[in-house]
């Protein structure tokens, strides 16, 4: 199979446009860019639409209204422009909507600086924006992991009517890498099979798609089906990768970006027979607790753990809940630009 | 095997193709490689850089705090990168450009490539004779696969650049 060389951004957009997507619609920032300018050059030929909103505001909504017809519609961001879409995605939870919302983090808070960071897992992971929702959030680490996981992600929002977000950072985007791009057409799902979109009711029953419920009852009900399937799938789309969890007295959990890094440090520190894994989450909502049950038969007290993350510590909550006190968890976190090297992890963990 | 090359220079002077010319070749012969550019608004008529890094195996982070080789294509580039030279660092200098004395106890490969471009016919081949020059050095990819990169990145409408590019390549890679 060919393998090009692609960046980070490049391959999310090709990733959508084999997965079937046919409906982009966005607003420039760094570090995301190149996910726009490659649609805007390849949308066209595929068949499908590429618009260059006036606002992330509008972005977002002309993906409500694509998804609301049934079309497989994407918007890309990157932090400050993905927390003008707050809204929308909320939205769209509401409105059982799905699409793919890609959120290359940059630096922050506020409009920060451009650099890579992780600082948005919360945004990402809880409700970003207002109600009591959830968004399925997957986080790739490699470019050919940037352009694997938009068909699943697709998948993934059309399965369960729900928006998903691909959370990576500026150094994935930006990073060029090998990529085996499988021209091989997919099957996706078409406007066609989903009943419940706006597609033109001649000869059936209108389908209604909103978020509003006026009558007094009728919101929580709508509610209780969505934690309904919030919790199908927590249940079912559990994603992790574990790496070396049978004798590893040092369990390190990092995602996206940090977790290459950490793969790196974990392989240099078995080289000299020290006995640390990794758990990287690739699903970050649902958050992989499996994962930590695996060690948890076996003896989670006298295993030490470590979240590393381009943060000041948000995904160490999730670790924290899931081991409920039972194990140490130690935490090496830096943002607005700083990126820990494999040897600051190295230290760190000599230090545990 | 592991390379960590920074290429930085001026913003125009080709430093981006040159790492991707570089970064396409180790791939094509199979190695792991990360390309990763800088890409703030320094790109735009200030200094440009990209770091590159060649493997054997998979790549941890593509940012590279130490690197093994530095190719600097003009001044600016060799101020704001020589606290990152270490022992072992191959220095590749742009003397066409670069006057400042680089940092002792390295290995330095001094030539003046832009000099030495506008006698090959264009000075945007600069790049090409500085490429070559490390690889004269550094055996990582072999000459006839970078060969058929430059003609393989040269856009259609372009082709007529491919020769030059090649001809400063092997120029650089007589240069010691």
């Amino acid at each position: 199979m060919k393998r090009i060389l692609m960046t980070g951004n490049e391959a999310m957009a090709e990733g959508a446009i084999q997965a079937g997507c046919r409906f982009y619609a966005g607003y420039p920032i760094t570090p995301q860019n190149e996910i726009p300018a490659y649609m805007a050059g390849h949308m066209p030929q595929a068949g499908g639409v590429f618009i260059q909103a006036e606002s992330e505001l509008a972005a977002i909504n002309m993906v409500f209204g694509a998804a609301a017809c049934g079309a497989r519609a994407m918007t890309s961001s990157s932090s400050p422009g993905i927390s003008l879409k707050q809204e929308g995605i909320s939205y769209m939870a509401g409105a059982e909507l799905p699409a793919v919302i890609v959120d290359v983090m940059r630096g922050g808070p506020g409009l920060g600086n451009i650099w890579p960071a992780q600082s948005d897992y919360f945004q990402a992971t809880r409700s970003g924006g207002h109600g009591d929702y959830h968004c399925i959030v997957l986080a790739p680490s490699f470019v050919q992991e940037a352009y694997d996981f938009m068909p699943a992600a697709f998948d993934l929002a059309d399965k369960y009517r729900n928006p998903v977000i691909i959370l990576g950072d500026g150094m994935l985007g930006q990073t060029m890498e090998p990529l085996h791009v499988t021209t091989s057409p997919r099957h996706h799902v078409t406007r066609q099979n989903k009943k419940w979109a706006l597609t033109g009711c001649k000869g059936r029953t209108p389908n209604i798609v909103k978020s509003f419920y006026m009558k007094e009852g009728d919101l929580e009900k709508v509610n209780l089906l969505l934690q309904k399937k919030y919790k199908t799938i927590k249940i079912r789309e559990q994603r992790y990768e574990g790496l070396f969890l049978d004798d590893a007295k040092v369990i390190i959990v990092a995602y996206g970006t940090m977790a290459r890094i950490c793969r790196a440090a974990v392989e240099r520190l078995r080289e000299k027979a020290k006995k640390v894994g990794l758990i990287r989450p690739i699903s970050l909502w649902p958050f992989p607790e499996n994962a930590f049950r695996l060690v948890n038969s076996r003896a989670r007290r006298r295993v030490k753990f470590l979240v590393a993350e381009m943060s000041y510590g948000q995904m160490l909550e999730d670790v924290r809940l899931t081991l409920d006190g039972q194990a140490e968890v130690g935490f090496l976190g830096r943002s607005g630009g700083g990126i820990p090297s494999e040897e600051e992890i190295i230290s760190k963990i000599k230090k545990l | 095997m592991i390379e960590k090359i920074i290429i930085a220079g001026a913003g125009g002077q080709g430093i981006m193709l040159l790492g991707k010319v570089l970064a396409e070749a180790a791939m094509q012969e199979g190695k792991f490689v990360t390309w990763l550019p800088a890409y703030g608004a320094e790109v735009r008529g200030g200094t440009a850089h990209c770091m590159v890094i060649i493997s054997d195996r998979r790549i941890g982070s593509p940012r590279i705090n130490q690197p093994d080789s530095l190719i600097i294509m003009n001044n600016p580039s060799l101020k704001k990168f020589k606290e990152r030279v270490k022992n072992k660092t191959l220095l590749i200098i742009n003397s066409s450009l670069v006057d400042k004395l680089p940092p002792k106890n390295t290995e330095t490969l001094s030539h003046p490539f832009t000099d030495l471009a506008i006698k090959l016919g264009n000075i945007k081949v600069a790049n090409m004779l500085a490429l070559g020059c490390y690889f004269a050095r550094k055996n990582i990819v072999e000459e006839k696969t970078v060969l058929k990169v430059i003609f393989e990145m040269a856009p259609a409408d372009k082709k007529g650049l491919v020769e030059i590019n090649q001809k400063a390549l092997k120029e650089g890679l007589r240069l010691r």
